[in-house]
């Protein structure tokens, strides 16, 4: 067949600069400076705007066509699953409650990025960062309400994942991801693009998506791994613009290099904190496991972000020195997460439970230095009184750190055995944090992190009740009174796996699945 | 030397996309997993369109790899004849 | 170090003694014993006796595990900020100098935990 590629009048970069540059102009009614306030209060300094290179050169028509049409097959695949209850293709109905951490820990997260992208593309006065801040803006706002209709199938049928919005504004765990996040949208649009553009999008995102998105797939999820693969893309060019924003403002003027330095090693600390969450998640909370997430870590960071740092020290970049205690790190958080959970689980809006013989197992011979040596003895333990009917609640609400929200489950990196307690003193108040990464953030912006609304501290305040709770009265139960003032539905968002209406209901349908009944 | 990688979703779409880039990098491996497949390569990568159309037999958009792409690593340069991963470093 | 902000950044702290109704923070952790996965808060009226945080306020929070019934506080040893610090039992916490987020560290020498594994 005679085949001849049409000859394009414009190619694609020359077609992308007539479609987005030289269309704007420099105001006239009012200086520049004002019509950008946050254009330079954070110490950033740029002298060419047009410098800005973008990667992916979409212009709208192409940007709505692609778009378009991950939506049609999403939308396709979401109602099939929903249509031919593709739930009961799901491993085992323990996996749901991975996806009730994601809908109320990372769908309201995709909704705040749109926020901030829109707000940085808002003040930045350069052409080329604020399309791609519009693009990513947009593409946040799709994800969030992608993730919501994915997971509204689930709602149906199973329990947590009735009050998203509500939970994460309040439940404990859950202001570990959302402070994060009020942290980066309350700095200006340069930190917000390192924070989110650059440590959020490209250091770290493989460690966020890849793992939930794998989890789904081995675990027979088809709605969440067709949303995954529908967004993945989008998180493509959102890698690409963080990298570009680093390149771009450390090309601009040298003066940017500490700023952009202090700023990468506090928000890749902070985000690697938040993965906490997603360490456990893999090694525990996932009946058909993809990796463990030493593994992740060692792929995803060791190697990628390897190569990544040694490419920008080329301006003088380090890799920021708190990471290297991930790598003593990531044999022990998993375990100490999900430890944490099972001990709270009466105040968690999604199951917990312990592992069987198998899965210690996997978990001895994916992390042969701590595994049996720190945490089986604890989990055989936990797992015997249960079965005895003693299975282990705390009763008593956990210390947290002031910086990153998780309580202090963190150890030494040299003494796995021992919890690293930090404290800082500002303006005559005592605070605690976790470790060195999280007191360096604290004493580098205590006037920031003085207000945090830690939730510990808010139940303690009163602050965590139904309005009109009367805690005076006789019989009084504070910890009922947080739990209903979360608006969890009591004995069946939260406790174990076993028993749970989540277990029963699975079974029952599946069985009714595979049977003439 | 740094890897780059890039990673797309297993389907009908990325098998010629898959087969081109093999073939056009050999130092490069694919590497698949339920649902997705990456293909790491030492210090540079590139996605020729011409390989593409040569074995799906139409004119092919670089851009419609957005449809399937998960992930990558590198600095990216597109134009519209091929896409290339690199490390600088 | 400054918070870079547009106008002067000045916030009171959202935990100060004041907002905690006559009550005052104090973190308790448990040396060795990791199966409580962090330290526990607690927030306690100033007048409160040493001797009551140990027999009553401590247990509630840690006799799940098989070595509290083997604590001595007599020759339990504690940390406050991380320095050797010695409790008077028939002090309250104010009369004692412990102020609004003290910490404090229980150290039971020969309790290794589950299977002297730390736990």
């Amino acid at each position: 067949m005679d085949m001849h590629a049409t000859k394009k009048k414009l190619g694609i970069k020359e077609k992308y600069a007539h479609m987005t540059r030289g269309l704007d102009w420099e105001t006239s009614y009012q200086p520049m400076e004002k019509v950008f306030p946050q254009a330079t209060f954070e110490g950033i300094k740029i002298h060419d705007w047009d410098k800005w290179e973008d990667p992916f050169r979409l212009t709208m028509d192409s940007y709505w066509k692609y778009q378009a049409e991950k939506e049609r097959k999403l939308y396709a695949v979401l109602d099939a699953f929903a249509q031919n209850n593709g739930h009961l293709g799901l491993t085992d109905a323990r996996y749901l409650n991975a996806i009730k951490l994601f809908l109320t820990g990372i769908s309201p997260l995709e909704y705040v990025a749109h926020r901030g992208f829109a707000a940085a593309g808002r003040n930045f006065p350069g052409v080329g960062p604020r399309v791609a801040c519009l693009m990513q803006s947009v593409d946040e706002m799709r994800h969030a309400q992608t993730q919501i209709h994915a997971l509204s199938n689930y709602n149906k049928h199973y329990d947590g994942f009735h009050d998203f919005k509500h939970m994460l504004e309040r439940v404990w765990y859950l202001s570990v991801p959302k402070s994060f996040f009020d942290d980066a949208f309350s700095a200006g649009p340069f930190e917000w693009m390192i924070a989110i553009g650059f440590s959020f999008e490209y250091v770290l995102t493989n460690l966020l998506f890849v793992p939930f998105m794998s989890g789904a797939a081995y675990n027979g999820d088809m709605a969440t791994v067709t949303f995954g693969f529908s967004a993945q893309s989008d998180e493509a060019r959102h890698m690409t613009l963080g990298l570009e924003c680093i390149k771009f403002m450390l090309e601009q003027d040298p003066d940017n290099l500490p700023i952009v330095q202090k700023w990468i090693d506090k928000w890749a600390w902070r985000g690697v904190r938040v993965l906490t969450l997603v360490a456990m998640m893999m090694d525990y909370m996932l009946p058909k496991r993809v990796m463990s997430w030493k593994e992740a870590w060692e792929i995803y960071f060791e190697q990628n972000g390897g190569a990544l740092f040694a490419d920008l020290a080329r301006y003088g970049i380090t890799m920021p020195e708190c990471l290297k205690q991930c790598s003593i790190d990531k044999e022990h958080i998993g375990h100490q997460a999900w430890a944490t959970f099972y001990q709270y689980g009466g105040a968690a809006a999604f199951h917990t439970w312990m592992p069987s013989d198998d899965e210690m197992d996997w978990l001895s011979s994916k992390y042969p230095n701590t595994f049996d040596k720190y945490y089986r003895a604890r989990f055989t333990h936990w797992r015997n009184e249960a079965e005895k009917g003693n299975r282990f609640y705390t009763n008593t609400l956990p210390m947290l750190c002031q910086v990153c929200q998780i309580p202090m489950l963190f150890t030494e990196p040299d003494d796995p055995t021992t919890i690293c307690y930090r404290e800082s003193e500002y303006d005559g108040e005592k605070y605690h944090t976790c470790s060195d990464g999280c007191k360096h953030i604290f004493d580098d912006e205590p006037q920031k992190y003085i207000q945090a609304w830690l939730p510990v501290h808010q139940i303690y305040q009163g602050n965590c009740f139904p309005e009109g709770t009367d805690p005076t009265v006789e019989g009084f139960d504070p910890l009922a009174k947080v739990l209903e003032y979360y608006h969890f539905d009591m004995g069946n968002d939260n406790l174990d796996f076993e028993g749970s209406r989540d277990q029963a209901n699975f079974a029952a349908w599946r069985g009714m699945a595979t049977k003439n009944t | 030397m740094s890897k780059v990688f890039i990673a797309f979703q297993c389907n009908e779409d990325t098998r010629p996309i898959v087969e081109a880039v093999l073939a056009d990098n050999p130092h490069a491996e694919a590497i698949e997993s339920p649902a997705m497949v990456k293909i790491d390569a030492e210090g540079s990568l590139v996605i020729k369109r011409e390989s593409i159309e040569e074995l799906i037999g139409r004119t092919f958009d670089l851009q419609e790899l957005q449809m399937s792409l998960i992930t990558l690593s590198g600095h990216l340069d597109e134009d519209d004849d091929q896409f290339k991963l690199s490390w600088l470093n | 170090m400054a918070v870079q902000a547009l106008k002067d950044y000045d916030f009171p702290p959202a935990d100060s003694q004041d907002k905690f109704h006559g009550g005052q923070l104090l973190y308790v952790g448990w040396d060795d014993h990791l199966m409580f996965c962090a330290p526990f808060a607690y927030c306690l009226p100033p007048g409160t006796l040493f001797s009551d945080v140990c027999e009553r306020i401590l247990p509630n929070s840690f006799a799940y595990h098989p070595d509290w019934a083997k604590v001595d506080f007599k020759t339990a040893t504690w940390l406050k900020s991380g320095k050797p610090w010695r409790p008077e039992m028939n002090k309250t916490l104010a009369e004692q100098g412990l102020r609004h987020k003290d910490v404090l560290r229980l150290k039971t020498p020969g309790l290794m935990g589950i299977a002297g594994s730390g736990s």
